[in-house]
């Protein structure tokens, strides 16, 4: 059935045509762009479309498609860059050159190439959603085949190389199980269920993985003005963190930044595997200048595609570069939609919008039986670097780690900006007693005291703000002395050189040289030693 | 499909520059109307919003004399073009791409829709080749490459404008500047609710400079809606001479706190909800589909850099206008108050300046080997220095140790003689030498 366009207001369409479904995708316009209906009306159905609407015209045509807004899930996601609808960028270039056409229906991923197929399953036995048919490599990846649609029999199963549709298995009541499937964004993939653990995730980042640890299956956000290092430490993340697969949401951010990235990541390699860094990276890109309903649906289409790795039982990390601009994008359709708004406009769902997401990530048990997990860290991008703001105050009900990025920090130049009385992390004490066991006895000791030497720190420097460091006593400014150190080279880490990277071991070994040294001048000083004699020798 | 030309005379209401046409049959989102008044005078207008056979038109230019009965809306089945022909070139527009010159206007090869494409982030190439600006606070400390977008935050009454005639002046490609050769390739100008004295200001500027230049004029007289379409067709102009005809492109946008200013008033009159400061909720994207303009292209030469002049109501940076833009864009130049009361010129503050792009454009191969450790050792100290003068303010240099002093006297020297450059040029290694110089002086190299 065709319908016409009868109204338009920015992103969202109105449009008569009976019969469709709330979220049903749309075809929408002479130029055939990509919408959703977001609302139903006597009458009428209003769409939110992914794409401009400048040049379209009421009257036009629009039509169902009787599906949701999927996301097509199977061998190829990894190494490749995809906008916020899955559209594959390095294609889509190639077709259309530098600048991006609106409109037109593309594949989402190809499926032309070439598959061989390993069977766990055999032609007779029974199978339950989600249970392993058999795999594919997919690079240095085991991609499994999962059973798709309802239980069943399977009929006949391929072994060797797959026919070009994908086919991999028939079921005995005549259906067909293909090596790609499609999965609506806005549903979470089923597990069997969740599993609590404190596994760390080491992230190659000392302030991080020393003084605020994250936790495999975990949630962390990072908040930060302009200027404070947000992406630089996204993609640090991205590049040095111990998991399996990385999926990367630019979300309403900088193409420069994107481009950089790609480059970046096709010469180095991760420090884990030694393979190259793009052969576990998916990223998910919505430039700040692509359309803003399509930057809504880009964090959804990535968290999807995170959830399918997961179900392999692969650790996964999803980083979103940055949330703000995706409640910015809610903010304007629920606008565009004349919608009550709440707090500074946003609407009053976005909290549980919001909430819902952050339940995505996690350890679970899936429904193959396999163990996988799904760790989120997203950067926020508070207006004026004030953290009161209905964003930032959401997303702290809701994470488990919160690294403040202070502006005051990266004026000085002092990277990752991570404030480390501000910061903090649900998961520290269960991640440290695991890295006692994993690196060395005395982590949480050395945290501890690491801890107090910086809170000390800061009362003295009250102090030295009124009396001047001269009149502070030797053991103070020998105190001073150290924790500057910590500040300068072990909590600062320059992503620019070798440095950039930190394993455990090494974090451990910095670290405990630094108090070691700083008990060994007290000491000294406390057999009656001046400053500058112990400072001179230690230096 | 309808007929290409539709002329309506069912004006229901007119609000300042927004007016409701009724009965209009397919109607385009973003459509150039023609709005004829009852004295014949013809305006563009463009559609806003449209629920059935109701558009809403945006005005674009006075909309003073209109009235319900005489007015009539022709609409023309097609979306707001720049006309493009390298015939542009050395050429002064209106903020609706009239000649403002006395010139007749040129013949044009093709068009193009002003709001642009975005550009595939596949297709982006990675900026990393210097632009020499001869100030030594951004090439040495904050520095351009092609392909960037670099905003300058001033505040009222400080020198922006002569900060960014000197770029206009000096800035050449570092590759360039080895060869002797001159300014970068074309200039665009795009001038946006000026006072007559500030663009009489850069007219002069642009008529020293010896590069093309295409000005886009729109001046605190002309109409407010304008100033939302003028950057458009600059940038459009500026994709078309970069990315077709090869040319490096610096594009100069001041003041854009009256482009968002003009946009909050249309919003405004468009009863929109209204987000911080009553700026529009979608303030952000706005502004990003003006700045993301900028960049290079994978296999083509030619480059956009854009830079945007930011004036900071209240001093304030955290203020929607240069927030939004430090967001948006890949660091910032900040001037303060306090330098340019000390006859400090440029009065740049660095330490909350910042260029994004600045560590693949320097080093070996492209400035020099030692500027990215000298950049860091005079923020780091400088940085120490600024943070003790607190301290001094309190206890008083007396109180304070040898070190301390020392640190002092470095923040000072550093701002007396790298900041304070007054209208000479620097070249890369000049602005190097001192830098050293000043570091060596002070014993702060190497440690």
């Amino acid at each position: 059935m065709i319908g016409r366009i009868i109204g338009i207001s920015g992103p969202t369409v109105s449009v008569a045509l009976a019969g469709l479904k709330l979220y049903e995708r749309v075809v929408v316009g002479h130029a055939r762009l990509m919408g959703e209906v977001v609302r139903l009306e006597q009458g009428r159905a209003i769409v939110q479309v992914y794409e401009n609407t400048r040049g379209l015209g009421v009257g036009e045509p629009v039509t169902g498609t009787g599906t949701q807004l999927a996301v097509r899930l199977g061998p190829g996601l990894l190494n490749q860059m995809f906008d916020g609808l899955q559209r594959p960028l390095e294609a889509l270039r190639q077709e259309q050159g530098p600048f991006i056409q609106p409109g037109g229906d593309r594949s989402q991923l190809s499926s032309a190439q070439h598959l061989r197929f390993t069977a766990v399953k055999q032609a007779g036995d029974e199978v339950r959603v989600g249970e392993a048919l058999g795999f594919v490599e997919e690079g240095p990846f085991r991609h499994t085949i999962f059973a798709t649609g309802s239980a069943g029999t399977i009929d006949t199963i391929a072994e060797g190389d797959l026919p070009a549709d994908g086919l991999v298995a028939s079921m005995s009541d005549g259906r067909k199980v293909f090596a790609y499937h499609d999965w609506p964004v806005r549903l979470p993939r089923p597990y069997r269920r969740k599993l609590t653990r404190f596994e760390p995730l080491i992230t190659g980042q000392r302030c991080i993985d020393f003084l605020f640890p994250l936790a495999r299956g975990g949630s962390a956000i990072f908040p930060g003005g302009f200027g404070t290092g947000k992406t630089l430490l996204e993609q640090s993340i991205a590049k040095f963190a111990e998991v399996d697969i990385v999926v990367y949401v630019g979300c309403g951010e900088r193409g420069n930044e994107m481009a950089e990235m790609l480059d970046d990541f096709s010469v180095l390699s991760d420090p884990w595997s030694k393979r190259p860094l793009m052969s576990r990276t998916i990223i998910v890109v919505n430039t700040s200048n692509m359309p803003v309903a399509a930057r809504e649906a880009s964090i959804y289409t990535a968290v999807t595609i995170a959830e399918y790795y997961r179900d392999m039982g692969y650790s996964v990390l999803l980083l979103a570069d940055s949330l703000s601009r995706w409640a910015e994008a809610l903010r304007e359709i629920s606008s565009a939609l004349e919608e009550m708004p709440g707090e500074e406009g946003y609407p009053t769902y976005l909290g549980s919008r919001m909430a819902e997401f952050f339940a995505r990530a996690g350890v679970v048990e899936t429904l193959d039986g396999k163990i996988g997990s799904l760790t989120v860290m997203l950067s926020i991008s508070p207006p004026g670097g004030d953290f009161t703001e209905p964003v930032t105050q959401a997303c702290l009900r809701n994470t488990g780690a919160f690294f403040m990025l202070d502006t005051a920090l990266a004026h000085r130049r002092h990277f990752p900006a991570i404030h480390w009385f501000q910061s903090f992390s649900l998961y520290e004490a269960d991640v440290a007693a695991h890295l006692d066991k994993q690196v060395a006895a005395d982590w949480s000791a050395l945290r501890r005291e690491t801890h107090e030497l910086l809170q000390k720190e800061e009362s003295l420097r009250e102090v030295a703000e009124i009396v001047g460091t001269e009149g502070l006593q030797d053991a103070d400014r020998l105190l001073i002395r150290t924790t500057e150190g910590i500040r300068r080279r072990f909590l600062a880490q320059n992503a620019y050189t070798d440095d950039a990277f930190s394993t455990p071991e090494q974090t451990h070994q910095m670290i405990r040289r630094m108090i070691e040294a700083h008990h060994g001048a007290s000491a000294r000083l406390e057999k009656g030693e001046h400053l500058e004699q112990v400072l001179g020798e230690h230096r | 499909m309808r007929l290409s030309r539709h002329s309506y005379s069912t004006l229901r209401s007119i609000q300042g520059p927004l007016i409701f046409v009724e009965k209009v049959i397919e109607a385009r989102m973003g459509e150039v109307v023609s709005i004829v008044f009852p004295d014949g005078r013809e305006v563009e207008g463009e559609v806003l919003r449209i629920e059935r056979d109701t558009v809403l038109i945006q005005v674009i230019g006075d909309s003073r004399g209109l009235d319900m009965d005489h007015s009539r809306v022709v609409f023309t089945d097609a979306v707001k073009r720049a006309p493009l022909s390298l015939a542009v070139l050395n050429r002064t527009f209106g903020g609706s791409f009239q000649p403002l010159d006395d010139l007749p206007m040129f013949v044009p090869d093709r068009w193009a829709a002003v709001s642009g494409l975005p550009l595939n982030p596949v297709a982006r190439e990675r900026p990393q080749e210097m632009i020499e600006t001869g100030f030594s606070t951004i090439d040495g400390l904050n520095t351009l490459v092609k392909g960037q977008k670099l905003p300058i935050f001033s505040c009222a009454g400080l020198p922006s404008r002569e900060i960014a005639a000197g770029i206009l002046e000096h800035a050449r490609a570092r590759s360039d500047a080895a060869a002797g050769q001159g300014a970068a390739s074309v200039v665009v100008f795009v001038a946006l609710g000026l006072a007559h004295h500030e663009y009489a200001y850069y007219r002069q500027t642009l008529e020293r400079v010896r590069s093309d230049f295409v000005a886009f004029i729109n001046l605190a007289k002309d109409p407010v809606v304008e100033r939302l379409l003028a950057p458009r067709y600059g940038l459009t102009v500026a994709e078309y001479l970069a990315f077709e005809q090869g040319r490096d492109v610096l594009v100069v946008i001041t003041d854009m706190t009256n482009y968002c200013d003009a946009l909050r008033e249309v919003s405004t009159a468009r009863e929109e909800l209204p987000g911080r400061r009553g700026y529009p909720g979608y303030l952000y994207s706005d502004l990003a589909s003006l700045y993301e303009r900028a960049g290079r292209i994978k296999q083509r030469n030619g480059s956009v850099t854009l830079l945007p002049v930011v004036t900071m109501p209240e001093d304030d940076i955290t203020h929607p206008i240069p927030d939004l833009t430090g967001y948006i864009t890949e660091g910032q130049i900040v001037l303060s108050r306090e330098l340019h009361q000390r006859g400090i010129f440029p009065p740049v503050d660095v330490l909350p300046s910042l260029s994004r792009l600045m560590q693949r454009g320097i080093g070996k191969g492209r400035t020099r080997e030692d500027h990215r450790d000298l950049a860091n050792a005079l923020y780091m100290h400088y940085a120490s220095g600024r943070d003790l003068r607190r301290l001094e303010a309190i206890v008083g240099r007396e109180g304070m140790s040898d070190e301390d002093r020392r640190m002092l006297d470095f923040a000072e020297a550093f701002e007396r003689e790298i900041v304070h450059q007054g209208t000479a040029r620097r070249g890369i290694d000049q602005t190097l030498d001192l830098s050293r110089a000043l570091l060596e002086r002070f014993g702060l190299l190497g440690s």
